[in-house]
């Protein structure tokens, strides 16, 4: 019996990611998610620009490459255009929270029937390591080289909370894929924001804090501890928003 | 719709888009070309289609290519400052050989500019719409009728090309009314198979980009774009003549200044002076075959321009700079009037090609 | 009797499953190189394994299939 096989909305090829980096990982939770409600032949995804850019050639689904931070908008107008169709971006912290600000912050906003897939691993990679919006306070990088100074160049942005504010967005969860206990959550959280979709709920997006070993100068499995260590004290896991849980308990 | 109707341009151009199967429209308010994302606002809704007002141009833009990624007709409407936040868009539509619709309603610049009608965007449209090496086919209407027409135009030629076609407009263009007659046939189809629509499990996943990392492979997309490009310029080129069989002046004029430029031509050429005029339907492919065959018997060339001499370089490059080419122009939102380009040609038949 | 097969030629020698492994089953082969140029993994003691698939849970390049 198998118990653990490569999902097949999954492509059959060798990914470009650094060894050790966690895209793979949320790849295959998205793939595994696609195959388990049977969605792949209807779902078009929207890559972004930044480490993840090639992931159009990563799934069997349709894929769409947008331009820097606009995905949103490119996934607005193909749900738009085919409202029958699951549509989803995934998009790192640069691209969404930097460059993409207003387009996440309007899609969720409008409450777009899309999910979004945020890979939050605090820097830049694709460019070599320079300071994200999410980048921790003194974190150093590139950019930061003595240590990112909020007197100078400020706060991390934290999507979730930030997005929780509005009345827009149906779900917001923030997740982590450092252990095998959070990435079977991460799971969760991703198929749900899938199945918010299909159920026609609206905007749904998951925020993976996930590593970044070559950039941060660590072994993999060094990072995945600097996430339990560093990242999640900052950015802390659970569901920011999820107004249908949110109605029911209202209701009881 | 066979009979004439009274409309104003911007709204007889939104009715054709809608007539040419456009159900889809994002826009951004920005003056003077409100009236196409108003007109749109109240129709889309009533025919199953979408009108979103973006959060700004760019995100605009961008749900355009995510419409136009899914092979659907698709467009969207901007001013200048607009536009110019639309280019990268338009970089990577051109980029991910994607058809779209795009209108200019220009108003003056640079930076905010003024709210008055120009024609400035001139470059922006012709040359340097986004980053790289592309084109868009570049539409200039000279009447409300032709706002329409081209609109139906700018769709197929945008679908039979895989490229972005542009209505380049002006603030008068988008505010006049004149009677027209709006009457297309069906849309025609175009193959579409490239689209993102779902694989359903049944073919391989087609893939809507613009990045290509290996250097050989980006140079062969360019380049077979650019054949399609070739044969653009061999099938699509439209400008209208006038008055010019015996012309020895010739006024090169699109859009409104060149509605002003027939006035004064028509004064001209009471007074026995003999001028004519090209007028570019098209300002990419640019009409260079007639202005070069018209360069063999006129003296001299009158670039009658709302902008500081932009079209003026096109008109030298397609006579290859064998005759002067003189510039009648305003800006900043300033037309030229009749009286203005009277004098030019006045003056310039009084000179004889004479530099 | 719990089975593991690797994608060999696409591991990266990243070791995520080699340190996630409860029952020490696996190594990197140091004496190996795949195609792409690492030390893949191998199952150095196959019949530790209990096909808990937290191995294949954590490897971001998805080479591993698990049986039992």
């Amino acid at each position: 019996m198998v118990v653990f096989e490569k999902p097949k909305a999954l492509a059959d090829v060798s990914m470009h990611y650094c060894p050790g980096c966690t895209h793979g990982i949320v790849h295959r939770l998205v793939a595994e998610v696609l195959d388990e409600l049977g969605i792949e032949g209807k779902t078009v995804g929207v890559a972004p620009v930044g480490c993840s850019v090639m992931a159009y050639n990563y799934f069997n689904c349709d894929m769409v490459e947008a331009a820097h931070g606009r995905a949103p908008a490119v996934a607005t107008g193909l749900k738009r255009a085919m409202p029958d169709r699951v549509i989803f971006t995934y998009q790192g912290d640069g691209d969404l929270a930097s460059i993409g600000t207003a387009e996440t912050v309007h899609a969720a906003a409008r409450n777009e029937n899309i999910t979004i897939i945020f890979i939050n691993n605090a820097i830049y990679g694709m460019t070599g390591g320079q300071m994200a919006p999410t980048s921790l306070p003194g974190q150093v990088t590139q950019t930061s080289p003595y240590g990112r100074d909020t007197s100078h160049c400020g706060f991390p942005v934290k999507v979730c909370e930030m997005l929780s504010q509005l009345d827009g967005p149906e779900y917001l969860e923030r997740v982590a894929v450092n252990n095998v206990k959070n990435v079977k959550n991460a799971k969760k959280a991703i198929k749900k924001a899938f199945e918010n979709q299909l159920a026609g709920k609206g905007f749904s997006l998951v925020e993976v804090v996930s590593s970044c070993p070559t950039n941060w100068g660590m072994t993999p499995k060094k990072a995945l501890e600097w996430i339990d260590e560093k990242m999640i004290p900052y950015y802390p896991l659970g569901v920011y928003k999820d107004r249908t849980a949110a109605k029911e308990q209202g209701g009881e | 719709m066979t009979d004439k109707v009274l409309m104003k341009g911007n709204e007889a151009l939104a009715e054709a888009a809608i007539m040419a199967g456009c159900r889809h429209y994002f826009g951004y308010p920005i003056t003077p070309q409100t009236e196409v994302a108003a007109y749109m606002a109240k129709r889309m809704p009533k025919i199953g289609g979408t009108f979103l007002q973006a959060e700004s141009e760019i995100a605009a833009i961008n749900m355009v290519y995510g419409v136009a990624s899914a092979g659907f007709r698709v467009m969207t409407s901007s001013s200048s400052p607009g536009i110019a936040l639309k280019s990268e868009g338009l970089s990577y539509l051109a980029g991910a050989d994607l058809p779209a619709l795009v209108i200019n309603v220009q108003r003056g610049g640079p930076g905010l500019g003024g709210i008055q009608p120009s024609q400035s965007d001139y470059f922006q449209a012709t040359k340097a719409g986004g980053h790289g090496d592309f084109r868009m086919i570049v539409l200039a209407p000279a009447s409300v009728q032709e706002m329409a027409d081209l609109t139906v135009k700018g769709f197929d030629l945008a679908d039979k090309y895989r490229m972005t076609s542009m209505i380049l407009a002006d603030g008068t263009m988008g505010q006049m009314m004149e009677p027209v007659s709006l009457n297309y046939g069906e849309p025609t189809k175009y193959d579409k198979s490239w689209a993102v629509t779902g694989t359903e499990c049944a073919r391989p996943h087609n893939i809507v980009n613009s990045l290509f990392l290996q250097p050989d492979e980006l140079e062969k997309f360019n380049f077979i774009r650019y054949e399609r490009y070739k044969q653009i310029e061999e099938n699509e080129t439209m400008y209208e003549e006038y008055m010019m069989e015996d012309a020895e002046i010739c006024v090169v004029a699109f859009g409104i200044s060149a509605r002003v430029a027939k006035n004064a031509i028509v004064q001209a050429r009471a007074e026995g002076i003999k001028v004519g005029m090209i007028r570019p339907i098209t300002l990419w492919p640019f009409p260079k075959a007639p202005m070069l065959k018209a360069s063999e018997k006129v003296h001299t060339f009158i670039s009658v321009e709302m902008s500081m001499g932009q079209m003026i370089e096109d008109i030298e490059l397609a006579i290859r700079c064998r005759r002067p080419v003189k510039l009648c122009n305003r800006v900043g939102g300033m037309i030229p009037s009749p009286d203005q380009v009277y004098a030019s040609i006045v003056e310039t038949a009084k000179e004889g090609g004479a530099q | 009797m719990a089975k593991l097969t690797f994608r060999t030629d696409l591991c990266k020698g990243c070791g995520l499953c080699v340190d996630f492994c409860p029952k020490g089953v696996l190594v990197l082969a140091k004496d190996k190189i795949n195609k792409k140029g690492h030390h893949p993994v191998e199952a150095a003691y196959p019949e530790k394994c209990i096909a808990c698939a937290f191995c294949a849970t954590m490897c971001p390049d998805c080479i591993i299939t698990v049986e039992k």
